[in-house]
């Protein structure tokens, strides 16, 4: 019996020609899948440029920008959503990189009783539902009368966020070289110091990526945000989400590109870190 | 000291640093997360209402567990997760074995598989309504190449029973979370040993079911978990996409948790705690299988 490998190996122009076609096929195919996912955000951008564009029309009539220009007008509200969304998604970052950084480094490079166990503390957030942390929590917002609502919006985001820096920073200590921090340290150098000349630098790319993780999850809660905040927190999703019940289709659509534009611009100047770490820990659901 | 730094000062660190460097995020991370599921529990067993007095009791699951409400949500929310988890997986699969040439060398590829990650699901779900709606994009072209003659006559897929519009949402959203881990698990290496296996006769089918497989679902796995457990929890898509009967768990328990009378606050909060169990449960049954399937390697 010939195996198969030396007929499907065996070079010549026709094997060529076919190779070449399925590679045509494919690339064909991949097209029409990235088209696919990109599909929803095109539909909000036709939307968002329009009025009165309703069934059947195919193509709008009216073309006009009334929703971008009521929305980034200087007086808009979106301004002071985006300045709180930023707020607490960069405190959220700050908070989160400084715990999980040591906490990386411990899972990361350090076998230890109960590491299991600390893994699953670490980790198990990840899967409960924000909107039950949340209903739970929202009885100490309210009878212990913690009212500082910021705050707490950023220590509730907290819950979704840490377990992905920790798994980020944990997948980059696992690879790093010790050696050369520890030579520092053989140097004369002091931990601070040999952490912010040998570790920092080192470590900086995983930073990034954790960090960028982390925003993006801080920038998409809406639940958590909405019961915690008590109303009073309004981030680009809360204003996002009453603004869709206003009905009005373009500013809804606008809106939800001005809502993802900021951590979209963010992903693409960081796309060169992020797509370099292994992507089994840059999934987020 | 030479030799001890070769071998990496921190592998034989003091337990003590070990635990310091955990402290912090234990610390804030467990507390809140434990004190969140602890007052759920609480408050679904009838302890620390907003008025009225505090009175362990299981009434809130007797009255749950008796009506037909939380079993048709419970049902209805399985159908969601499993189905959009098991389609997200498959579909991506299938575009990361299909693609693995063209994307593993372009950064593009990756990038464009990417793109979706900091979209939120409230942001994809209401794209799906001015895509999927009865007057939607796609009902406006089935309309103008005759395929209905009116919004009506095409298909319910949003506010409908069976949950397509939410489905398909999970779905455009999950299907580049695997396809970027099943990307990064097959890697390079999972070239040579299909070669190798090729090369040893082994059949299209064989090579997947003993090679390909073998490499993919020790990542798959775990994300499956954690898509099922995401899109079971999730509220805003069922909220934007989904009818009023039957309602997603997050959905219903969100309505009695809002509701006026006071009472019904348990029975959210039991929901949830119903939530948390059958999450706890898929990802005990996860590890399980990953166990029995470390011991077949």
């Amino acid at each position: 019996m010939i195996p198969r490998a030396v007929k499907t190996d065996s070079p010549g122009f026709g094997h060529r020609h076919s190779e070449r076609r399925r590679r045509r096929s494919t690339a064909a195919l991949a097209g029409v899948v990235l088209t696919l996912l990109i599909l929803p955000l095109g539909v909000l951008a036709l939307f968002s440029v329009t009025r009165a564009y309703f069934y059947p029309q195919l193509a709008p009539d009216d073309w006009n920008l009334r929703a971008w220009r009521l929305l980034l007008h200087p007086g808009s509200e979106v301004w002071g959503a985006m300045a709180t969304t930023v707020f607490v998604g960069l405190a959220v970052v700050a908070v989160a990189l400084v715990l999980a950084v040591p906490a990386g480094r411990a899972l990361g490079r350090h076998s230890f009783r109960a590491k299991r166990l600390v893994e699953f503390l670490l980790l198990a957030p990840l899967l409960a539902p924000p909107l039950v942390v949340a209903m739970g929590l929202d009885f100490a917002f309210l009878r212990l009368q913690l009212t500082n609502r910021l705050w707490g919006v950023v220590l509730v985001h907290l819950v979704p966020t840490v377990p992905y820096a920790v798994l980020v920073m944990s997948g980059v200590f696992a690879n790093y070289d010790q050696a050369s921090e520890d030579q520092a340290r053989t140097l004369g150098a002091g931990r601070l110091d040999a952490f912010r000349y040998v570790t920092l630098p080192a470590i900086a790319p995983g930073l990034v990526v954790a960090g960028v993780l982390v925003l993006i999850v801080s920038w998409s809660q809406y639940i958590l945000t909405l019961l915690i905040g008590g109303g009073q927190v309004v981030t680009l999703p809360i204003l996002l989400f009453a603004t869709s019940s206003g009905g009005d289709t373009a500013l809804t659509s606008a809106l939800a590109l001005i809502t993802i534009a900021p951590v979209l611009a963010l992903l693409l100047l960081t796309s060169r870190h992020v797509s370099r770490m292994p992507a089994a820990q840059i999934g987020l659901p | 000291m030479f030799a001890a730094s070769r071998s990496g000062l921190d592998q034989v660190a003091e337990p003590s640093r070990v635990w310091i460097r955990l402290l912090p995020a234990l610390m804030v991370v467990v507390p809140v997360f434990v004190v969140a599921v602890a007052l759920a529990l609480a408050q679904s067993l009838g302890l620390l209402p907003l008025v009225g007095d505090s009175r362990l009791s299981l009434d809130a699951y007797r009255n749950l567990f008796s009506g037909g409400e939380l079993w048709r949500s419970l049902a209805f929310t399985s159908y969601l997760s499993l189905g959009s988890t098991a389609l997200a997986l498959g579909l991506g699969v299938v575009i990361a074995l299909a693609f693995r040439h063209l994307f593993s060398g372009s950064r593009f590829g990756a990038f464009m598989l990417q793109l979706n990650l900091p979209v939120p699901h409230l942001v994809g779900a209401l794209a799906m309504v001015l895509l999927l709606g009865q007057s939607g994009l796609l009902a406006r072209v089935a309309g103008s190449v005759g395929l209905i003659d009116g919004p009506a006559a095409f298909p319910a897929l949003i506010f409908d029973p069976g949950g397509l519009a939410i489905i398909a949402e999970y779905v455009w959203k999950e299907v580049p979370f695997f396809a970027l881990i099943a990307l990064a698990a097959l890697g390079s290496v999972a070239d040579d040993f299909e070669g190798v296996a090729a090369t040893l006769g082994a059949g299209r089918w064989r090579r997947f079911r003993h090679v390909t497989l073998p490499l993919l679902a020790p990542v798959l796995l775990p994300a499956a978990v954690v898509v099922f457990a995401f899109t079971f929890g999730t509220f805003e898509v069922p909220l934007l996409l989904g009818g009023s009967f039957p309602e997603a768990m997050p959905v219903l328990a969100y309505r009695k948790f809002t509701n006026i009378d006071l009472a019904a606050r348990p029975e959210a909060l039991a929901i949830g705690i119903v939530m948390l169990a059958i999450i706890t449960l898929a990802a005990l049954i996860y590890l399980r299988l990953g166990r029995r399937f470390a011991g077949r390697q």
